[in-house]
């Protein structure tokens, strides 16, 4: 099952590769993983989407508690939560297809940031599916790149992971 | 008061109260040997190898329970120390081992011995810290320390640039007496409502089995331990790493478990109904197939690492603590109470276990005309009295050992379970007697073993450590040999021992005493004569049967209940 993890830990060099290493250490999938620092700039906040059955996710939680640079961590996935990511998409837009992509864009309330005669460059916010959705509704065809954020979330009301 | 960096390192050492360190110079320390020269409060023990310098550090870490220091260079000084590291990770040994590193403006440059040592060491050690500044050296050698000797400990990394020890350049020493780290903060007490529940589930046991580990050794919980048996009379079985926590001589004690246990232990593994394990890992070695484990029983799990439990075994009442408190909680709920384990229940789980017994799985083939090696082991447990302490390295003598010298008492049984490192025996003997110049400090080796970390035996003269080390000369990587006997059709591929040295010269050549013993009538008798040479280090060359192999034995696979016992006794 898919998990959607939130780490603060000290904000030190080479507390990342520790988090990195021990999921490549000990088997651990990674389908995505975020870091950057948050408002108190001794804390780095990660959020990782892994997956695996329900013993191997009670094991990542434990071991990422384990190290010694991890300072609090929570399962989102167990809570209600709000998840986010970012994706930058550029796609081929000529002739007619520039209209249909201007229309799809606007759906799914993405924003077009670059115009060329032959290209736009779209921005869009959203869940997992959201983002998998719009790129199957461009096409596979029509793809010149994408760059994805991955994920980020946060737990809803007003509980809060902090030190 | 006023240090330059080398001067920081060895007051902090002496703050806290290290008494030892093991190392190797080289250029990027050499800022901190010249400190060490200068001081004669630490006293420093130069190896001929940065593996014997972690290996020895371990072993008095082992011993002592105080953490092992150890103090190498950049680059090759670094790698050469990761086996050693490795291996007190792996068996959760207290070490701090400050490496020295090219000058922080070099780093990243592919300087002159230079390694990412924190890079390489990440995934082998508790923590580590590549220092950043002179000013933050003193509070991370606190923190290092704190680290590696709390919670479930382990070796701790402390990277430090040659810039930051240069003895010109010096900062005000302060050293905190205590330290505070928001993302470390070790469980320390179980929760009293676990406790209550696993004490109700333990006295309502029809057969029980107490399973402990090396937790309760590094732990210092050996006399909760005791005491919680006894007062239970429930059986008890030690993995590799426990033994000696709960005394091995006690008729309450049904020997190790796992691979090569006891056919009693492992029988009694799978047949209870109630598994209390205790500062135990759950070891692959140690559960054979997980399939087959256990399968009646509710199990109680008592350790103080949280990701231990439920790992590799699914647990019913886990409690996460410091196991000496934790087995003193329910040690006085039990006390309180009248209720207990049925009578009956009790004498016909042990008349099972008796029955076990009687199978006599360590029984072996006594002969006049070749060594057995496990005869040589239990001849070295009467010449010592059963007191001594005993190192091994990796393979079938250090089985051997595990079954036939009972240890009555923690710390005295020091040997690398987990990662099986071949090379640990004689460093880390060296590391036991300087801890206990008085005790008898035996290491248990093979001819493959011993050469791997031979070159100590110059150390041990150096610091005249009496250590007898017991070599079973069988020509063969014993292990190798016997699992290639049962699983290849007896393709013995490279696991003979051909060109050996004579290592009665090659000790002697050390400065050291050397023996050969080849006939059984001699070993008893040339094992007085060597301890009682007791300012001397003897090296005992026991030329061994060949042919002989660890049995009982789980092959791969294989559960608990389906031990092969020695062919002889192989079960109708």
């Amino acid at each position: 099952m898919r998990h959607v993890i939130a780490v603060l830990l000290e904000n030190e060099s080479g507390a990342l590769s520790r988090v990195a290493g021990l999921f490549s250490a000990r088997g651990y999938n990674i389908e995505s993983l975020t870091v950057a620092p948050t408002n108190d700039p001794t804390l780095s906040r990660i959020t990782i989407v892994t997956s695996g059955t329900e013993r191997v996710i009670e094991q990542i939680i434990k071991q990422l508690n384990k190290l010694v640079e991890v300072v609090r961590l929570t399962d989102l996935s167990e809570i209600s939560c709000i998840e986010r990511e970012i994706m930058l998409v550029k796609v081929r837009a000529v002739e007619s297809g520039r209209e249909e992509v201007k229309r799809l864009t606007d759906i799914f309330r993405g924003r077009i940031l670059d115009v060329t005669d032959t290209s736009y460059v779209i921005e869009l916010t959203g869940d997992d599916q959201k983002i998998t959705a719009f790129l199957d509704a461009l096409g596979p065809d029509n793809l010149l790149e994408v760059v994805r954020s991955g994920a980020t979330g946060i737990a809803r009301g007003e509980k809060a992971l902090k030190v | 008061m006023e240090l330059s960096g080398g001067e920081v390192l060895i007051e902090a050492l002496k703050e806290e109260g290290v008494e030892y360190i093991f190392g190797y110079p080289g250029g990027a320390v050499l800022h901190i040997y010249d400190a060490l020269y200068e001081q004669n409060s630490v006293k420093h023990i130069l190896v001929r190898h940065e593996q014997g310098a972690t290996h020895a550090a371990d072993g008095y870490a082992r011993a002592t329970g105080k953490a092992g220091v150890v103090l190498v260079t950049s680059g090759p000084g670094a790698t050469n120390a990761v086996t050693g590291i490795a291996t007190a990770f792996m068996d959760s040994i207290p070490m701090v081992i400050i490496s020295g590193q090219v000058q922080s403006r070099f780093i990243g440059s592919d300087a002159f011995q230079e390694v990412d040592c924190i890079g390489i060491t990440r995934p082998c050690v508790k923590h580590n810290f590549l220092v950043d500044s002179l000013e933050s050296f003193a509070e991370t050698i606190k923190k290092a320390f704190h680290v590696a000797t709390t919670g479930r400990p382990g070796p701790v990394v402390i990277d430090i640039p040659k810039d930051f020890t240069t003895p010109g350049i010096k900062v005000p020493f302060d050293y905190p007496k205590t330290v505070e780290m928001r993302s470390y903060t070790p469980a320390l007490e179980g929760h009293p409502g676990q406790i209550r529940k696993a004490v109700d589930l333990i006295l309502s046991a029809r057969r029980p089995m107490i399973y402990s580990g090396g937790g309760v050794v590094l732990g210092d919980a050996s006399e909760q331990l005791t005491k919680f048996s006894r007062l239970l009379n429930y059986p008890v079985t030690n993995t590799l790493m426990g033994l000696g926590a709960f005394p091995s001589t006690d008729p309450q004690f049904v020997g190790m478990l796992g691979m090569h246990g006891t056919y009693e232990a492992n029988m009694g593994m799978h047949d209870c109904d109630v598994l209390i394990a205790i500062g135990a890992r759950f070891d692959d070695r140690v559960t054979g197939e997980l399939e087959s484990f256990c399968p009646h029983a509710k199990i109680v799990h008592v350790d103080i690492d949280p990701a231990s439990i439920s790992k590799n075994v699914k647990v019913d009442v886990p409690i996460v603590g410091n196991v000496a408190q934790v087995l003193g909680e329910m040690i006085k709920l039990i006390e309180a109470t009248d209720k207990r384990a049925d009578e009956d229940d009790l004498n016909d789980w042990w008349a099972q276990m008796r029955g076990w017994q009687s199978k006599e799985c360590l029984s072996y083939d006594q002969s006049d005309e070749v060594i057995k090696p496990q005869a040589v082991i239990e001849a070295v447990w009467r010449a010592t009295n059963g007191d001594a302490y005993v190192t091994s390295d990796v393979g079938q003598h250090q089985m051997w050992v595990a079954q036939y010298y009972p240890f009555d008492k923690p710390r005295r049984w020091i040997n690398s379970g987990g990662l099986g490192t071949m090379g640990f025996g004689l460093p880390a003997a060296l590391g036991v007697q300087l801890a206990f110049p008085d005790e008898t400090v035996v290491c248990v080796t093979g001819e493959a073993s011993i050469q791997m970390c031979i070159q100590e035996l110059s150390t041990c003269l150096q610091y005249g450590t009496p250590v007898k080390i017991i070599c079973l000369n069988n020509r063969y990587m014993g292990m190798v040999r016997q699992w290639q006997e049962f699983s290849y059709e007896k393709r013995y591929s490279h696991s003979y021992m051909d060109a050996l040295p004579d290592f009665v010269k090659l000790t002697e050549s050390y400065g050291h005493v050397g023996m050969r013993i080849e006939n059984p009538a001699d070993v008893d008798k040339s094992l007085q004569e060597a301890f009682a040479m007791k300012d001397r280090l003897v090296f005992m060359d026991f030329v061994t049967d060949q042919t002989e192999n660890v049995y009982p034995m789980i092959e791969a696979g294989k559960g608990h209940h389906e031990m092969r016992l020695k062919p002889s006794r192989e079960l109708a």
